[in-house]
């Protein structure tokens, strides 16, 4: 292990900047990061080895103790579960004789959840040593475990069922029109920096996250910038749940979104960019690689591009499972091979990025469409959308609805279209933006897909009449509860206790006072924590409650107080060691008269 | 003469540490007597309380006996107020709800150093222990939270005129910082 740990650290130059791929390739070899490797690796990158502890801790995809030599996670999202993953989770379980969150007692194989992997329209969906597994089934599971059984190399698996589906149903401005590679770029060579810049805020490009700053305003600040070392990069850290567009824009549209970050560069006058690829998206590591080497040989990428004596490169970074890392200053902490943890801002990242440096960070569909309108113009996408919101904004559609896919709308398009489209019946209600953004009712449905109205950052979940409300929010919840950084109060302990007090009205033991406990609760996480994750757990709460309090009012009890758990249940330890059922050693759940 | 404030104190799982703050109300105690009695309280020896205004509990619920006492001083409290640090999140009894409640108990009366006749504890007259210390707010309903390890005299003087005053309580800055 010895040298296997020393050659990874070469390899990566012995920098503690490449930390995460440094333990990515130890994790994939050993199934953990073994302690020897920890204090190593402490030597040769030069940094405490409770920081590289404080960052095996923080990624889901690192781990201080042996998983399984096949590890499965199954993915948790909302849409997963509307697909039966419950069921199938169980089924799983039994079949490979594993529980939930065990490694089996051979050592082959581990299970457990891990939240939304962006496969929410060919769910439910898993992972397999960090490779996505789409549409799992019975029949599916059959098969993966008797390959795991027979212990068959994962290349030796199937190819069908790493298969994953495009599903672009819906293309217009951006995704009908794929520009050719390099054509951005004699474009943007040709008309001048300051003439691409105009065009780029003429165009009125908005970041496409969900945040809506405008591009054009962000490239200018940071080319504004008094310093020499300037970064670009990709946020593709594609984890609120419900969304999936970037995976498929970075599976049929790579080129032009590298395009779109190179122009970038040339503009602000970077040499260096990267694309942060959540892991889960491990699928495409290679793939881009491969067109990265590809735009190289073309000159569009290296030294010297296409003769303008221009020199910029990309890499490919992995995430290793933490949502927060979509946040853009947490992303680039994870870039320096931090833990992921957001900065205090301002300083925006525009003036102080990647190594305190000026950097660019934008979403995929924004360099994407960058691209578009560096080689097309200004007018070609402003001439469609609202007054503040041009273009078109890539929606991700999944859940209750006949045909789940990639969606692009021209912006003002209102929710009902948007329906229709996708096949949606009998609804309940849609999420909108993800569980961050907002849930909006069957009474709001001439609402706009637009910054002025409804932003997204393209997640896009329908639910059914059939569908529990209340165990939509309660995963939620659950989900921002587990994906909180735990770097600051408000939101750390905040959202235990938000997914606490849900617990109890949805379990029943809730009265009035609970309702209003938890909505000051929901205020106080809101308002308190140190960045967006926090700022918007509560949502879906709120914009539940503000739409359906009957529906937490139903599950209220008419009495004034009642703990939110089995007060008698938590005598029965002591009774049983104590050896005594007589009447005071039980207590009851409320106070009998 | 004005009927007097009645108040009722108790300690469940904590270690007097507030109430003896309470007294570090010094000479502001004599003032505070012409308008408040005592009803249970440690400072009484009255073993059940009956119709009060305020009661006031330090430490959190850690057995049976924690469970009947909040009970009573609910149902007999106009306005129930969690006192300190142990009351409203469990405190430092607490740090046991990490430990498995038998490796505690086997801890202390079975594989301890210097235990004879070693076995836990079983006489019926002994509440038993809750798997977790809870905060008073997770069993019963309460008012008003007081925080501090301890809250001190400043602070049961503000929040105490406050409410006898018929004020809605509110603690001054310096009563709530510990820097």
């Amino acid at each position: 292990m010895q040298t296997f740990v020393k050659n990874i650290a070469e390899e990566n130059h012995n920098l503690a900047t490449h930390l995460l791929r440094i333990l990515h390739a130890i994790q994939a070899r050993y199934h953990y990061i073994p302690e020897p490797a920890i204090e190593q690796l402490a030597s040769s990158l030069n940094i405490a080895r409770t920081q590289i502890i404080g960052v095996i801790k923080f990624y889901s995809f690192f781990h201080l103790t042996p998983r399984g030599r096949y590890e499965l996670l199954i993915s948790d999202s909302i849409t997963d579960h509307l697909l039966g993953k419950e069921a199938l989770t169980y089924y799983i379980s039994q079949k490979l004789k594993v529980a939930v969150g065990e490694v089996r007692a051979d050592g082959l194989v581990s299970l457990d959840n891990t939240s939304c992997t962006g496969l929410c329209d060919q769910g439910p969906a898993g992972l397999v040593n960090g490779l996505a597994l789409p549409r799992l089934d019975r029949a599916r599971i059959d098969q993966i475990s008797e390959l795991i059984n027979q212990e068959t190399p994962l290349e030796h698996w199937p190819s069908e069922l790493f298969h994953i589906n495009d599903h672009i149903i819906k293309p217009d401005l951006l995704l009908n029109h794929p520009i050719t590679p390099g054509h951005a770029l004699h474009s943007t060579f040709k008309r001048g920096i300051t003439a691409t810049l105009a065009e780029l805020d003429f165009s009125g490009l908005r970041g496409r996250g969900g945040a809506g700053f405008k591009t054009a305003s962000k490239w200018q600040y940071c080319r504004d910038e008094p310093e020499t070392e300037r970064y670009v990069v990709c946020n593709a850290d594609e984890g609120e749940p419900g969304t999936f567009k970037d995976r498929v824009l970075l599976n049929s549209y790579a080129q032009q979104v590298f395009e779109g970050m190179t122009v970038c560069a040339v503009i602000i006058g970077a040499q260096k960019g990267f694309l942060y690829l959540r892991g889960e998206y491990l699928f495409l590591y290679d793939k881009l690689q491969n067109i990265l080497t590809e735009r190289r040989q073309l000159g569009l990428l290296g030294n010297n591009i296409l003769n303008s004596g221009v020199n910029f490169d990309i890499d490919i970074c992995l995430g290793a499972g933490a949502y927060i890392c979509g946040e853009e200053s947490a992303l680039i902490e994870s870039l320096e091979g931090k833990m992921g943890i957001p900065r205090n801002r301002p300083p925006y990242p525009v003036t102080h990025g990647y190594l305190d440096k000026p950097t660019v960070v934008n979403n995929v569909e924004t360099f994407l469409a960058a691209a578009a309108i560096a080689h097309l113009g200004g007018d070609w996408f402003a001439s469609i959308g609202t007054e503040k919101s041009k273009g078109t904004k890539i929606l991700s559609i999944s859940g209750d609805c006949a045909r789940p896919g990639i969606y692009e709308y021209e912006f003002g398009t209102s929710i009902e279209t948007i329906l229709s489209d996708c096949g949606a019946e009998a609804l309940l209600g849609i999420q909108i933006g993800g569980p961050s953004g907002l849930f909006i009712s069957e009474l709001e449905l001439q609402r706009k897909l637009a910054f002025e109205d409804l932003a997204t950052g393209g997640s896009f979940i329908v639910f059914n009449k059939h569908r529990n409300l209340l165990d939509i929010v309660n995963n939620f919840t659950h989900f921002f509860a587990h994906e909180s950084c735990g770097f600051c109060t408000p939101c750390r302990v905040g959202t235990s206790l938000l997914k606490n007090q849900l617990a109890k009205i949805v379990d029943g033991h809730g009265s009035a006072g609970d309702v209003v406990a938890l909505e000051e609760l929901c205020a106080l996480v809101k308002n308190y924590s140190h960045c967006g994750l926090g700022q918007t757990a509560a949502n879906p709460i709120i914009s539940t409650l503000a739409r359906f309090p009957e529906l937490y009012q139903s599950r209220l009890k008419n009495i004034s107080y009642e703990p939110g758990f089995d007060l008698d249940a938590a005598l029965e330890t002591a009774r049983q060691l104590a050896n005594r059922n007589d009447a005071a050693a039980h207590l009851t759940q409320v106070e009998q008269d | 003469m004005k009927t007097k404030i009645r108040i009722a104190t108790t300690s469940l799982a904590g270690c007097f540490g507030c109430h003896m703050s309470l007294l570090d109300l010094d000479e502001r105690l004599i003032p505070l007597a012409e308008l408040i009695e005592f009803d249970r309280s440690p400072l009484t020896d009255i073993e059940h309380c009956t119709n009060c205004d305020i009661g006031l509990i330090e430490g959190g619920v850690c057995n049976s006996e924690n469970v009947h006492v909040l009970r009573e001083f609910r149902k007999n409290c106009k306005i129930l107020v969690a006192v300190g640090a142990c009351a409203i999140t469990g405190g430092l009894p607490a740090m046991r709800n990490f430990i498995p409640l038998e490796e505690c108990l086997t801890e202390a009366y079975i594989d301890g150093i210097g235990v004879e006749n070693a076995q836990i504890p079983n006489d019926p007259e002994l509440p038993l222990l809750l798997d977790k210390v809870r905060p008073l707010h997770e069993v019963v309903k309460i008012d008003y939270f007081l925080p501090g390890c301890p809250p001190s005299a400043d602070v049961f003087w503000a929040f105490l005129n406050d409410l006898i005053a018929g004020r809605e309580p509110s603690l001054p800055y310096e009563c709530v910082h510990y820097d």
